[in-house]
């Protein structure tokens, strides 16, 4: 397989039309307007389209109609644009209606700034939009990995009927990096999505019962029957989803939990603080939702503190906290407003953490 | 003996939700016989809105889903990428195009959206229960303008055929009423043809029918077809705002 040297956004783009997607519908939103850009010259000769939305709300739609009737979307955009979708990611859950959406995420709140962040994991993690609901969110360290996820993302959409989320930020949309892109899928044809997809909006034709997609449940029983089965799915989703990988030694006093930009950074630390005679371990969540809590409660009786290493005012801290159930201490490392850490500047306050505790 | 009459297949043998006297029901019949006439009922997706007709899946004969609020001209705009072989239709209230979904209504216009969207305009908002609507008359009252639509405060009531003909990808632009025979006979024409137009692969096609809301009126069904002659049609006049040259 050929490597070749890509840019984030773009090779986002074009995984996202390996993995099959069709349609593409966005609003222009630094740090992430690449994709857009790349989709509206590459897009149509797959035999695809593009629309520059009018805005994010439109964009989100669009693409709930195009997946509304049987073909691959995929939207992306950045944070603020992001709240703007949330309507939409709602409806599709409700409606159970599969798309991929990619968020290159920046510095909150308001329109922040265009430096990347993870301040959208709560947002991203906890629905985000009205009701009970939930996308599955995956988060890549690298520009491969978002390129592998986000082909494989439609096929998990399909499966569940559910929208899936990448959570990228604006270092990873922005960077370049050497990648292996997969084989480009086959768009599906009309008779392949009535037959793969019986559910979707193609027309009656020759089915026997027209197909009718829908939000609106008046009835509080009829309602509750109906959150009820999305929950089941939501269910087996945790069973059957969960994704995250450890790094460095998982008997050691630090462990550290990061994803995304922030789990490279770690990963720098920890070979930092081992030069300095601190061993350190660290837990990699691939999915964020469903968060993996299995490592958690794996923890070695030689941990001291795991510390939640993060872009944001303490977010995924919440999850790490619930997972460690109240075994160890947990402390913060962050950074916000677009700022970075270093990985030194992350060694130093994680062994001044471990001193604090000794 | 020979049938004269049948109630379309594109209408399902259900009573509908919506309250006497209003003209939801017109609007859905003209439609569904249209798309019958034409062959078109087993080629056709169509989007419903938020407001009382988000339930016209009900009714309606064929492939249809439910839109979030003032979005279903962005959800057919999707539709219409994917089955650009298909008959395609928005059906919308006023509160849903003219207020919150104004965004969508002037961007698939914009971009000469290959599908029809059917405007009802009974200048309230129904599903709610009365609200003032970006169409509600000067003077006409409303639970949100208690002592009636003061243009000091409100504005004046939004013209949206006159509007949206300002827009070069808006091809066929109708406004019709729904308050009489002869009305209704007309309305039928226009649907048909800004259908014609969505299959000839034209551009966007938009008809507008002024509608009753005798619940939040306060009227009679009656004296709300009336309404809809006295009141309205002065201010909304009916016509074809835009049309193809070789029509």
């Amino acid at each position: 397989m050929e490597k070749i040297l890509m840019k984030g956004n773009e090779a986002f783009a074009e995984a996202a039309m390996r993995g099959g997607a069709g349609y593409y519908f966005g609003y222009p939103i630094t740090p992430q307007n690449e994709i857009p850009e790349y989709m509206s010259h590459e897009l149509e000769k797959t035999g695809g389209a593009f629309i520059q939305a009018e805005s994010e709300l439109a964009a989100v739609n669009m693409a709930y109609g195009a997946a509304a009737a049987g073909g691959r979307a995929f939207i992306s955009s950045s944070s603020p644009g992001l709240a703007l979708m949330q309507e939409g990611i709602s409806f599709m859950c409700s409606v159970e209606v599969p798309v991929v959406i990619l968020n290159v995420s920046r510095g909150g709140p308001g329109v922040g700034g265009i430096q990347p962040g993870q301040a959208d994991y709560m947002q991203a993690t906890r629905g985000g939009g009205n009701g009970d609901y939930h996308v599955p969110v995956y988060a890549p360290s690298t520009i491969q990995e978002a390129i592998d996820m986000i082909c494989s993302a439609y096929d998990v959409a399909d499966r569940y009927r559910n929208p899936v989320m990448v959570l990228a930020d604006g270092m990873m949309g922005q960077m370049m990096e050497p990648v292996v892109l997969p084989p480009a899928r086959k768009a599906s044809t009309y008779e392949e999505i009535r037959r793969d997809k019986p559910w979707s909006l193609t027309g009656k034709g020759d089915r026997e019962e027209r197909n009718v997609l829908k939000s609106l449940r008046l009835q509080p029983d009829v309602l509750e029957e109906h959150v009820m089965h999305l929950f089941e799915k939501y269910d087996r989703m945790e069973k059957e989803l969960v994704k995250y990988e450890t790094f460095g030694n998982m008997d050691s006093e630090i462990i550290f939990v990061a994803f995304g930009t922030m789990s490279r950074l770690v990963a720098e630390s920890i070979e930092i603080l081992a030069e300095r005679g601190i061993s350190a371990g660290m837990i990699r969540p691939i999915t964020l939702w469903p968060f993996p809590v299995k490592p958690f409660e794996e923890l070695s009786p030689s941990t001291k503190v795991v510390i939640s290493a993060e872009l944001s005012m303490g977010q995924l801290i919440a999850d790490v906290k619930a997972s460690v159930n109240g075994r160890v201490p947990v402390r913060l490392i962050n950074r916000v407003g677009g700022i970075v850490p270093s990985s030194i500047e992350i060694a130093d306050r994680a062994q001044k953490h471990l001193e604090e505790l000794a | 003996m020979k049938q004269v009459f049948a109630v379309t297949r594109g209408m399902l043998p259900a009573d509908t939700s919506y309250c006497p006297g209003c003209t939801h029901g017109v609007a859905h019949r003209l439609i569904m016989e249209c798309l019958d006439e034409m062959g078109e009922l087993e080629n056709t997706i169509a989007v419903s809105p938020i407001g009382c007709s988000i339930v016209a899946h009900q009714y309606m004969n064929i492939d249809m889903c439910e839109s979030a609020h003032g979005r279903a001209p962005a959800v057919a705009s999707g539709i219409r990428r994917v089955h650009p072989d298909k008959t395609v239709f928005t059906y919308q209230g006023d509160g849903d195009l003219a207020s919150i979904g104004m965004g969508e209504i002037i961007h698939a216009a914009h971009r000469g959206e290959k599908f029809t969207t059917f405007f009802i305009n009974n200048a309230i908002y129904g599903m709610t229960g009365g609200q003032m609507a970006p169409t509600t008359l000067l003077g006409q009252k409303a639970t949100t303008a208690i002592y009636g639509r003061q243009k000091e405060k409100a504005g004046s009531p939004l013209r949206i055929c006159e509007m949206l003909s300002t827009v070069e990808g808006a091809v066929y632009v109708e406004r019709v009423a729904l308050n009489s025979p002869a009305n209704v006979r007309k309305a039928k024409k226009a649907i048909r043809n800004a259908l014609e137009v969505q299959k000839r692969g034209l551009g966007f096609s938009f008809v507008e029918m002024l509608s009753s809301c005798p619940t939040n009126w306060g009227k009679t069904p009656y004296d709300a077809l009336q309404w809809i002659q006295d009141a309205m049609i002065p201010y909304y006049p009916l016509g074809v705002f835009r049309k193809p040259e070789d029509m």
